[in-house]
């Protein structure tokens, strides 16, 4: 878990670039780190050739916070 | 085989502009939302009584005078589209009746936003070989008049234009490699869909707009941001060169975003990119070709410089080509 928050929270802060500080489990991706449509549909490429995993459109729509994120990679590898 | 290289640019841009600001009258959008959203300012729209043909022969044109040869010397004329005149007779036998190019045989290519590259590829391919010495490929669309002025999903994203090169043999620099490909199963991601032998004109296509392009944006984005960078790579490997070879980068312009990310993904800075998409738009297989004659007319692009041309689109298709700017022959 912790594991899969710090390989995301790096991932985040490169392609958002955001401070490591502002990417915390309850951090709205959209309204606190500030990643529009375009951002989050980069992010979610960058989080599948990471985790060698496939994200569908359905599924990225659901995701709103990086604790999103970190469960659903915990839960989907 | 000997060495082939691009010996002439031109470029031909319809007069009329349409802002951001025109297109918020016409659709709910706003500058803001476009601009941040796909880096486009502005796009050419051609005029109604102007067509395919029109802009490719203007565009061929400059080409041939900027190679240094006339219009007599062409072997061959490829011209990459998806927005002929008509169905048929091809555009190219429209542009070779135009330039007077009584000895060129004429094909168009269909291969959409790829399409120049494609072209490049194919042309260069008769020059090695020696079956022909001088070839004019030309990417010519008139996307303005496949969209649906309603839909601002896509209305905001394309625009009207006219890019060429002549090929032929040169002594130093020249093509490197390319790389092409093709995936059938993205083929409804971005079409139109009737007009063709599926579903021939009738009142019910025309009445439920099927003579529009349609778009999955979401995903061809990603599509875009992949692929760009996997060909470009793959199209480095074969010419042996590593990205700290590259001088300029010439991508598809459909949205610097896309530009941005793959730039990112493949470790170039933007001012390797050479960039036109926000005074264009998308203009399909026009894009690349427009961009590289705007760099060598404005000196950014000189003799010896390694350049990746880079595109992708509908099909799916993409490609890529690297090259040594061998530098123009005549007058620009
Ligand atoms: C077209 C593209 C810019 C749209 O961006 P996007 O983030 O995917 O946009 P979405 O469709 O998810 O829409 C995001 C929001 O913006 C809105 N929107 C879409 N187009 C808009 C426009 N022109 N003006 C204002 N708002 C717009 C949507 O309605 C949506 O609003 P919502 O969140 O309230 O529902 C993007 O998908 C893209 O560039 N794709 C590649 C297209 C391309 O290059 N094609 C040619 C390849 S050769």
């Amino acid at each position: 878990m912790e594991e899969i928050f710090e390989r995301v929270k790096s991932i985040i802060v490169d392609r958002l670039g955001v401070e490591e500080g502002e990417v915390t489990m309850d951090a709205s991706i959209k309204d606190d780190l500030g990643a529009d449509s375009l951002d989050i549909m980069d992010l979610v490429l960058e989080l599948e050739t990471e985790f060698k995993m496939e994200i569908s459109d359905e599924q990225a729509e659901k995701i709103s916070t990086v604790g999103d994120v970190v469960n659903f990679i915990k839960s989907n590898q | 085989m000997r060495s082939v290289g691009i010996i002439g640019t031109g470029a031909f841009l319809p007069e009329k502009v349409l802002t951001n600001k025109d297109l918020e009258k016409m659709v709910n959008t706003s500058d803001e939302w476009i601009v941040s959203r796909t880096g486009i300012r502005e796009r050419r729209i051609a005029s109604d009584d102007q067509a395919c043909s029109d802009l490719a022969t203007e565009a061929g044109r400059r080409a041939l005078e900027s190679a240094g040869i006339t219009a007599d010397q062409l072997d061959l004329i490829i011209v990459a589209t998806v927005t002929p005149d008509t169905m048929f007779p091809a555009t190219a036998c429209l542009v070779q009746e135009r330039l007077q190019a009584e000895k060129a045989a004429t094909f168009d290519l269909s291969a959409a936003c790829s399409g120049f590259i494609y072209g490049i590829a194919t042309a260069s391919q008769f020059i090695a070989t020696g079956i022909y010495r001088y070839v004019l490929v030309i990417g010519a669309e008139c996307l303005s008049k496949i969209i649906n002025w309603q839909d601002r999903n896509t209305c905001v994203l394309f625009g009207d234009g006219a890019g060429a090169a002549v090929l032929g043999p040169v002594e130093t620099g020249g093509f490197l490699s390319f790389e092409l490909g093709g995936d059938g199963s993205g083929g409804h991601l971005l079409q139109l869909p009737a007009g063709g032998s599926r579903l021939p004109a009738s009142q019910e296509t025309v009445e439920q707009g099927l003579h529009k392009l349609t778009m999955a944006g979401r995903e061809v984005f990603k599509f875009a941001v992949r692929v760009m960078q996997r060909s470009a790579e793959n199209a480095l490997e074969k010419a042996g060169l590593s990205k700290e070879d590259i001088d300029f980068l010439v991508p598809h312009q459909a949205n610097i975003r896309i530009i941005d990310s793959s730039l990112e993904r493949l470790g170039l800075s933007r001012d390797k990119a050479v960039i036109n998409l926000n005074r264009y738009g998308n203009m399909s297989s026009a894009s690349i070709p427009v961009a590289l004659d705007e760099a060598v007319r404005a000196g950014k692009i000189t003799a010896g410089d390694t350049l990746v041309l880079v595109g992708f689109g509908a099909g799916l298709t993409w490609g890529s080509a690297v090259l040594k700017w061998s530098g123009v022959n005549g007058k620009q």
